[in-house]
């Protein structure tokens, strides 16, 4: 039996008004790994994970999942695989009228049919479990930092065990400490719960601390995915500058 | 006590040896099919007695943390503190998932239950919010005072562009509706009138009930609370998104008064437009009870108007203007403080806006039967 990637896109072509975003792009994440996505601002990464996510209809090309592509499911499976899916957005997401606790609950509440006290518990472990204290659990997301936000933001992303977890620049906008940390928890919560790692980020640290697979989005393309060190030795004069340049760990 | 207890079910397996309890775990625990086991586990565990936890994973054939989480209530103990562990037939995934889930657990959280004082401590704050809604109110509007004081002495530096454009926005664009409504309440007045007072043989006197009705109070009110509704909620929605979005700390910053730019403009835009919008109300409320006292009583425009400034006279009209600009301010001033008040949620733009046009109708009814026992008390 073929092994397929948990996801992967084939040929996307997308683009708005008369401009392309992408061209004929491949894409795919392999199984148990964190790839990270880099490109220069307005390449399209974004674009690229909303397109996988199936927020953004692509004009051409076709997404799958396990194999199965995106555009035959049916309802029931949309809904599978939505829930094996989880998504960090950039600024968290965090449903601003509930509190953390019950920001988690939702996805947890909505599709299982388990008691509120089981439940509540369940939620707790996972505040817990990325780095948040009990304090936080009836506070409001406007009452906490970017930093705890994200933290919020990934718990309510893990509710429901999702194989695929979507990172829209988890680091960007926290400290070197905190950002270091954030990578640590990925890592962590990656090896322990068997996660697949899609990351959009433009933190040279944590490529190099977390990313076992590189892609580079260049000229509305995936120019190549592959581990950091042979992607920093690629020859095109944007990767060059970019892993580099003055601010590159590489030198 | 029970040394040698056994429990079983398709999904584990208790048993106790030298206080070690052993869990046999069989088949999927994943989120999906634990419903059923959860409670039943719980249950089991709390006639056990042991004080440490041995788990066997070699059946397992699918964990999650919301699996896990079950089995690690196991770890509760009655000691009041975690057991130790082991895991056996296990790979590392599991394990190091299981590690994870025990580390995060804390079985001691003390949940909020209500209590029954909890109505009399909710009825306390909302007093004492009143209050402090109250004086803060009567703060804003000292300020609002001082800021206008200022102003008075030099006019040219009272930002006039944009309090055109919002005279537009308060004043020409609510002419229709404001036109429409008064007529509708000034017909519905008349025919009221002609009812009650053709029983009497005195149907011209409807002339005065429209007239004192519409002049003295109806055309203030409803323009009030139409403004009230259409305009004020727009300030705080509008102040109190520029709020969420730090444009007010990015103009203090600046070194520019949220009060002197965003506030005075509005309040002073409401004191020209709310008397204009009033008087086209009263024109619009007294042509329709004209229409009606023609069209029912054969009261002729010509004998309506002479009846009416014959009885009603002018003072009438007065006392309703004379209103309309102290509404203004209560209305402005209200729906600017609720907009600056706003926090970073979404959550608390939209109770402020709802508070604003609430507090700020029942200003405006309240200041208006203030003004009836002013005026009652000065005779006019």
């Amino acid at each position: 039996m073929k092994k397929y990637h948990p996801i992967e896109a084939k040929g996307i072509t997308t683009k708005f008004g008369r401009k392309f975003v992408h061209k004929d792009l491949n894409f795919h994440a392999e199984e148990g790994k964190i790839t990270g996505i880099v490109g220069g601002s307005g390449s399209g990464k974004s674009v690229l994970m909303n397109t996988m996510l199936g927020l953004i209809e692509p004009q051409e090309g076709e997404v799958f999942f396990n194999g199965l592509n995106r555009k035959r499911f049916k309802k029931n499976d949309i809904l599978d695989i939505n829930n094996s899916i989880g998504v960090l957005f950039q600024g968290g997401a965090l449903f601003s009228s509930l509190t953390i606790l019950d920001n988690i609950l939702v996805p947890l509440r909505e599709y299982t049919n388990l008691n509120e006290q089981l439940l509540r518990g369940i939620a707790i472990m996972k505040i817990h479990m990325v780095g948040l204290s009990s304090e936080v659990l009836d506070l409001y997301p406007s009452e906490l930092s970017g930093g705890m936000k994200k933290r919020a933001g990934l718990a309510r992303a893990l509710a429901l065990d999702p194989k695929l977890l979507f990172l829209d620049e988890p680091t960007a906008g926290l400290d070197p400490i905190g950002a270091n940390a954030f990578d640590e928890l990925i890592l962590r919560l990656k090896s322990s719960m068997d996660l697949t790692v899609i990351m959009v980020t433009h933190d040279l640290d944590s490529l190099l601390h977390t990313c076992d697979k590189v892609a580079v989005l260049i000229n509305k393309q995936i120019a190549i995915i592959d581990s950091l060190h042979k992607v920093a030795k690629y020859d095109n004069p944007w990767v060059k500058e970019y892993f580099n340049g003055p601010r590159s760990r590489f030198n | 006590m029970l040394s040698n207890f056994n429990t079983i079910s398709d999904k584990y397996k208790l048993s106790i040896k030298d206080k070690v309890l052993l869990v046999d775990v069989f088949g999927s625990w994943t989120i999906k099919d634990i419903d059923n086991v959860a409670s039943k586990f719980q249950v089991d565990l709390e006639s056990m007695d042991y004080s440490s936890v041995e788990y066997n994973f070699s059946k397992l054939n699918n964990l999650d943390t919301a699996g896990a989480f079950i089995l690690c209530q196991a770890l509760k103990g009655n000691i009041g503190d975690k057991c130790e562990w082991e895991i056996y037939g296990s790979d590392k995934a599991y394990y190091t998932l299981m590690e994870l889930v025990i580390g995060s657990t804390s079985f001691f959280i003390n949940d909020k239950k209500r209590r029954w004082y909890d109505i009399l401590s909710n009825i306390g704050k909302a007093t004492e919010r009143f209050f402090n809604e109250f004086v803060e109110t009567l703060a804003f509007l000292g300020q609002f005072f001082m800021v206008f004081s200022n102003f008075i002495l030099r006019p040219h530096k009272v930002r006039w562009k944009s309090v055109v454009s919002l005279i537009e926005e308060i004043g020409l664009n609510a002419v229709p509706i404001v036109i429409t409504l008064c007529f509708f309440v000034g017909a519905v007045i008349a025919y009221m009138g002609v009812n009650l007072l053709a029983a009497f043989g005195a149907s011209i006197f409807m002339v005065d009930l429209v007239g004192i009705s519409v002049l003295r109070e109806l055309a203030p009110i409803i323009v009030a609370v139409l403004v009230a509704g259409r305009s004020n909620s727009a300030f705080t929605a509008q102040i109190g998104a520029m709020k969420m979005r730090q444009e007010i700390d990015a103009l203090k910053v600046i070194g520019l008064d949220a009060y002197e730019t965003l506030v005075f403009p509005r309040a002073l835009a409401c004191i020209i437009a709310l008397p204009i919008l009033t008087f086209l109300g009263m024109i619009s409320g007294i042509f329709s009870g004209m229409l009606i006292a023609w069209m029912t009583m054969d009261i002729s425009p010509i004998l309506f108007l002479a009846r009416l400034s014959e009885s009603v006279g002018i003072e009438s009209f007065w006392v309703g203007l004379v209103k309309t600009p102290f509404f203004a301010i209560v209305i402005a001033i209200i729906g600017c403080r609720q907009g600056l008040a706003v926090s970073g949620s979404v959550e608390s733009l939209g109770s402020r806006t709802t508070q604003s046009v609430v507090q700020s109708i029942f200003a405006v009814i309240t200041l208006n039967a203030i003004f009836a026992i002013l005026f009652y008390q000065m005779g006019v």
